[in-house]
């Protein structure tokens, strides 16, 4: 959109050209306008309550904003408002001040109608949440913060295990101060409880605080939970889709991705799941967490299976760690064992089983029990399903990232009425489901990290009642990654005392 | 060394489409975007350009499609437009492409289907003039662009902007089929008459879907004394 600029009281400043009728003025794309300075807060002005709440330790495109264009610019008039570029230039080519993005080859250009510029720069990575360009500004808030009036007792009873209880702690006495911590803790050691007193006192303190996590499920299962322990706060649920957004709340849960609306907004900033897609490998995503913090806020990183920069500077102590190397249930994690099948491909490509993994398909088909089955890849995932079916009696189906059944077939699984699935990688995170065995044909293919495979194993095992879950490593010849993810789990177990 | 357009996946130029199309542009799509595009090819509806491979038998009489001959069974509108032909089914992964380009705003995705519009419009597109379907005011606002112009200005060929939405469009996907077919209510008026008088016209959009909207432009410009219209989309 275009912007007039003219003197006032010997200060610049700028206007939508709609809202001016001056023909001497010559608008200008938002862009191109000389640098503006923020106004000063004229105390007297009675502002809207309504778009504090919803501006505040954000930064959002006027299209995010269901208000008038007039009583916008009242508010930057009076300070309590400010217009910041969306897309500048940088250095080097572009930058984008939603996502931080700088890869030139996510720019474009288009003929833009709003601004009439015939190449209107605009940022691809975040397109996602609405386009910004170079004409559009983000607005963010630069009035007075808003008052928190409400008491944030945690309402939980339950008891935590001893391991829990030092990790809890340890965050507990970090709320406050700035700085880092990394709670590891292992599949099924029950994290979400663990930062239940440390979100209490940072509540109690004032602080506004947010749980990022890459997977929208897990916002889905925890906010819930957290309703329920925190039932006098105000909680927001950030993702594709949701509807909480214009809530004021003090306790954010939101995905990675949502993060690129904020700026500033969090005194506590905890990153689940810290390793997993796509925030360990997306530079952007790193940026959003730091834009949306404080500078001098505190970060709690949760994982159950760190990366190795992570585990690094954990050796090196630049980054602060506690463990929780035993579940809640108080049982060691099932170590995997290793069945040696052949040359599991060929044996595929010629359509047949590996016998080994046969043998072991059909008992588990008689045994009651469910399983998940992991392959190293989408291409083979019917076939191996077919190849399954014409051997046991029982519901066998399979599940990948682009199902559009995805969500129904996890939940036929999770009630009991597919009793073997086949899957890639996509789940070997966050389903729990009790009764449970593993098993990973062809675990010596490259696909399969040490860290997947531990997330992989994690799976099983995990509720009191069953607590001692079959994990299976079907391969021809151990990879590195199979011994060092066994190592991994023998590890936690030692040091959990078994 | 190129990055998918769509998914923006790094992947290798050793796959090209001179293969498949004898083109020799670049592929601007990775090769599993491309793969999950359905190119329109086989017998077609002679009239709305649909493949009869995607539709049972009975739809279809001769060499139209059901709807067609609905179209062409009313007075009103029959023979009106003369044909239309589209590039790609509109699948579940074109909806996905074509909802972020237009509602998220990602313009830049429309190039991915430049090369091959090109060659395949190539001989409609040569002695017509192209005219796009127009937004609302409102609507091209919003967005920032009208995909349709944007699309016309990629075929080779002469484009003008000839036609203006009047109603805004929200009213129109809410009537039913019979108020669509009504054809009072146009949404579209011819902004220069004698720019339309006689000559041969070629309607641009991005979808057809059921055929109203262009019908209706058709309408207009027959109305204005254009020799025939015919019309070119990008998904069917
Ligand atoms: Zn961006
Ligand atoms: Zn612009
Ligand atoms: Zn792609
Ligand atoms: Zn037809």
């Amino acid at each position: 959109m275009r912007f007039v600029s003219y003197f006032l009281n010997d200060r610049l400043i700028i206007a939508p050209e709609i809202l001016v009728e001056n023909p001497d003025l010559k608008p200008v794309p938002f862009g191109e306008l000389p640098d503006i300075e923020l106004r000063s807060l004229n105390y007297s002005f009675k502002y809207s309550e309504k778009l504090q709440q919803i501006l505040y330790g954000k930064m959002l495109l006027l299209d995010e904003l269901q208000f008038p264009l007039k009583t916008i610019q009242e508010h930057y008039e009076n300070g309590f408002v400010m217009y910041n570029p969306g897309v500048k230039k940088a250095k080097y080519g572009w930058q984008c001040n939603r996502c931080g993005n700088v890869n030139d080859h996510l720019f474009a250009s288009f003929s833009c109608f709003r601004c009439k510029s015939e190449s209107c720069v605009y940022c691809r990575n975040c397109i996602m949440m609405g386009r910004v360009s170079v004409c559009m500004p983000l607005l963010s808030w630069t009035g007075p913060d808003m008052k928190d009036k409400s008491n944030h007792n945690l309402m939980w009873q339950g008891e935590l295990s001893a391991r829990q209880q030092i990790a809890s702690d340890r965050f507990v006495e970090q709320v406050g101060k700035s700085g880092e911590l990394l709670i590891w803790a292992v599949c099924g050691a029950g994290k979400t409880e663990v930062l239940f007193h440390g979100i209490e006192k940072a509540l109690k303190m004032g602080f506004r605080v947010c749980i990022a996590t890459p997977r929208t499920d897990v916002i889905l299962e925890l906010a819930p939970r957290l309703k329920e322990a925190f039932p006098n706060t105000i909680i927001a649920s950030y993702y594709g889709g949701s509807e909480e957004r214009e809530t004021p709340a003090q306790l954010v849960l939101s995905t990675t991705h949502q993060l690129y609306r904020f700026k500033q907004a969090f005194n506590l900033m905890i990153v689940d799941e810290v390793d997993a897609f796509p925030y360990s490998y997306d530079k952007t995503l790193q940026h959003a967490v730091s834009t949306a913090s404080n500078p001098d806020a505190l970060r709690i990183y949760l994982s159950a299976t760190p990366s190795r920069t992570m585990k690094k500077e954990v050796i090196q102590n630049k980054l602060p760690c506690v463990k929780i190397p035993i579940r809640f249930h108080g049982f060691p994690l099932p170590e995997p064992k290793m069945v040696w099948s052949g040359e599991w491909k060929k044996r595929l490509e010629r359509g047949k089983l590996p016998p080994a993994f046969l043998r072991w398909i059909k008992s588990q088909a008689v045994s009651g029990r469910r399983a998940m089955i992991f392959v190293p890849s989408v291409s083979i995932i019917e076939k191996v399903t077919e190849l399954i079916r014409g051997h046991v009696e029982v519901i066998v189906d399979f599940v990948h990232a682009e199902d559009s059944l995805r969500k129904e077939k996890v939940a036929r699984f999770r009630q009991g009425d597919i009793m073997l699935l086949i899957t890639t990688t996509i789940l070997e995170r966050g389903v729990t489901v009790p009764f449970l065995d593993v098993a990973i044909l062809g675990a010596d293919h490259e696909v399969f990290s040490e860290n997947a495979l531990v997330q992989m194993a994690g799976r099983a095992g995990r509720s009191k009642d069953d607590y001692n879950g079959q994990v299976l490593f079907f391969h021809y010849g151990k990879s590195l990654s199979m011994l060092s993810a066994i190592k991994h789990i023998r590890d936690m177990n030692k040091e959990a005392g078994f | 060394m190129n990055y998918c357009l769509y998914c923006h996946q790094f992947y290798s130029e050793t796959w090209s489409w001179s293969a498949l199309f004898g083109l020799k542009a670049e592929p601007l799509l990775c090769q599993s975007c491309t793969a999950k595009l359905e190119l329109i090819r086989g017998d077609i509806c002679r009239i709305c350009g649909r493949p009869f491979s995607l539709f049972p038998e009975q739809y279809r009489q001769g060499d139209s499609c059901y709807d067609c001959i609905r179209w062409e069974e009313d007075e009103e509108w029959a023979g009106l437009l003369q044909q239309n032909r589209s590039l790609y089914v509109y699948n579940d992964f074109l909806k996905k492409v074509i909802a972020k380009m237009k509602y998220r705003g990602d313009a830049e995705l429309i190039k991915a289907f430049y090369p091959l519009s090109r060659s395949k419009f190539k001989s409609i597109t040569q002695n017509s003039l192209l005219v796009p379907i127009p937004l609302s005011k409102e609507r091209q606002y919003e967005r920032g662009f009208n995909q349709a112009e944007i699309f016309a200005k990629s075929l080779t060929g002469n484009v003008q902007p000839l036609l203006k939405r009047v109603t805004h469009e929200e009213k129109q996907s809410k009537k039913t089929r019979k108020d669509r077919m009504a054809k009072k209510n146009n949404p579209f008026i011819v902004i220069d008459e004698d720019g339309v008088k006689n000559k041969s016209i070629l309607l641009i959009d991005d979808v057809y879907t059921t055929g109203s909207t262009l019908r209706y432009a058709a309408k207009v410009m027959k109305d204005a004394g254009a020799d025939q219209v015919s019309s070119v989309t990008l998904a069917r």
